[in-house]
């Protein structure tokens, strides 16, 4: 019993969010679970998110194409979010903010695409 | 030319703070913005959102902390430079010298930078083309509407400009409001009316539509849009407005040799002056371990880059540390009244 306690946090996973630049180079990093995935495109110095606004949701400078088969599996667009992507560069049906997606467990194995530049 | 004791270089929290340190230590300032108005991100991206970590207020919107700087600053009657840009700047002896897009120049020992993530511009349409016609047909502000008059207008956007300007505009003109999903996002008793407009017949609404390409060679002559199931359509424009909002963009700053990394100036944190003697920078622009991008560090940036320009605006006189409740001095620059 107290080895299983000794091995949880060893156990921990850290999700791995996969970031893919807009000619499909992908960069996989690992993001500790509470991040953003903007904040977690910063820190490993993902080119393609500018964030500008510091995650306050008022630029549309960290926008991210979400895969398909993960867009169901990210907490719902809020209307806020859907109206500053109307500002976003060339937004699509599966536009987000990164700033607002934030990284669980069940994102682990996350893709993003960013789009060719954000402004 | 303007000759002052320091010259702030944007007019949001941080640079408004500045304004008010500058002030009780004795010094005059001038401070340049691009926007029409003083706030800076405050003002233009959150004028209504809530900021909750202000000492001692609880709660107040962008605007009101906008609103409650500007009283603060007021004795100290610094001039406002707005809808300009500062475009270059050059050491002549102990001042530096700064030229406006506007014309404006000024003369100051010291420059506070307090550029946030750099100025305000709007977003423009990512259709090459669009530069072609930009200024000519295709603009992202009206400045004079009366050119318009019995033309064929198509109007970008699902905010509030782009609204009132469907609805404005289609007075005297044929509006094809065109955005990329069918809500908009304005005001809704404006929305109202602009559905009412298009049950009249007055505006034509177009969602969801992408703009795909803008037609003509000389003159653009109309457009082409997409819909949302890939099907396009052709609409004949003789203006394009688009209102995306705005963007920032760090400009000529870039250029000043201040070792600009990823957008942000690094500082030494005893008197936030950059590498350049006299060139200060606060709040969001500048950088240094730990840098938080609070507006409450910005305001601690901007006390300490204060009375580090007082050395260089005034050489001969010692600067004395005194508190705002108890100095007559101070009380006299607020103009107070025994």
């Amino acid at each position: 019993m107290l080895a299983l306690f000794i091995f949880i946090p060893i156990l921990r996973i850290v999700p791995k969010i996969t970031y893919i630049s807009h000619d499909e180079k992908k960069n996989t990093v690992e993001v500790p679970v509470g991040l953003t995935v903007m904040e977690g495109a910063l820190q490993n110095n993902i080119q393609g998110i500018d964030a500008d606004c510091g995650g306050s949701m008022a630029c549309a400078t960290c926008h991210v194409y979400v895969s398909e088969n993960w867009l169901n599996k990210i907490e719902k667009i809020h209307d806020a979010e859907q109206d500053m992507l109307d500002m976003a560069y060339e937004p699509k049906k599966n536009s987000r903010l990164s700033c607002q997606i934030i990284v669980s467990k069940d994102l682990d194995g996350l893709e993003v695409t960013t789009p060719i530049k954000q402004t | 030319m303007i000759k002052t004791d320091a010259i702030i270089i944007g007019a949001g929290p941080t640079g408004l703070f500045a304004v008010h340190q500058l002030g009780i230590i004795g010094l005059k300032c001038e401070i340049i913005d691009n926007l029409d108005r003083a706030g800076g991100q405050c003002i233009e991206l959150y004028p209504d959102k809530p900021i909750y970590d202000i000492p001692a207020i609880p709660e107040c919107t962008g605007e009101e902390l906008t609103n409650g700087l500007l009283k603060q600053v007021a004795p100290f009657k610094a001039n406002f430079h707005l809808n300009q840009r500062v475009e270059e700047i050059k050491q002549e002896d102990n001042s530096w010298i700064l030229k406006t897009n506007k014309g404006n120049v000024f003369s100051a020992p010291n420059v506070i930078i307090a550029g946030g993530v750099g100025s305000f511009e709007p977003r423009k349409l990512t259709l090459k083309e669009a530069e072609k016609f930009e200024g000519s047909q295709i603009f992202y502000s009206v400045v004079n509407k009366k050119i318009f008059q019995n033309k064929k207008i198509s109007i970008f956007g699902g905010g509030d400009s782009a609204l009132d300007w469907a609805l404005e505009l289609s007075k005297t003109n044929q509006v094809t409001l065109i955005h990329r999903r069918s809500e908009f996002r304005g005001a809704a008793h404006t929305l109202n009316e602009v559905r009412q407009k298009e049950k009249e017949g007055k505006i034509l609404i177009k969602t969801p539509y992408n703009l795909t390409s803008i037609e003509g060679d000389k003159i653009m002559t109309g457009i082409e849009i997409k819909h949302e199931n890939e099907k396009l359509e052709k609409v004949k424009a003789d203006y394009i407005l688009s209102f995306f909002g705005l963007i920032m963009k760090l400009g000529p700053i870039a250029e000043w040799g201040l070792n600009i990394d990823k957008k942000t100036i690094p500082v030494n944190t005893e008197t936030f002056q950059t590498n350049k003697e006299g060139i200060f920078a606060i709040g969001d622009i500048c950088t240094y371990p730990g840098k938080l991008k609070l507006i409450l560090s910005g305001f601690h940036e901007g006390a300490l880059a204060a009375r580090a320009c007082f050395k260089r605006a005034k050489p001969n006189e010692t600067y004395k540390f005194e508190f705002t409740t108890a100095s007559k001095n101070i009380h006299d620059r607020l103009g107070l009244k025994k």
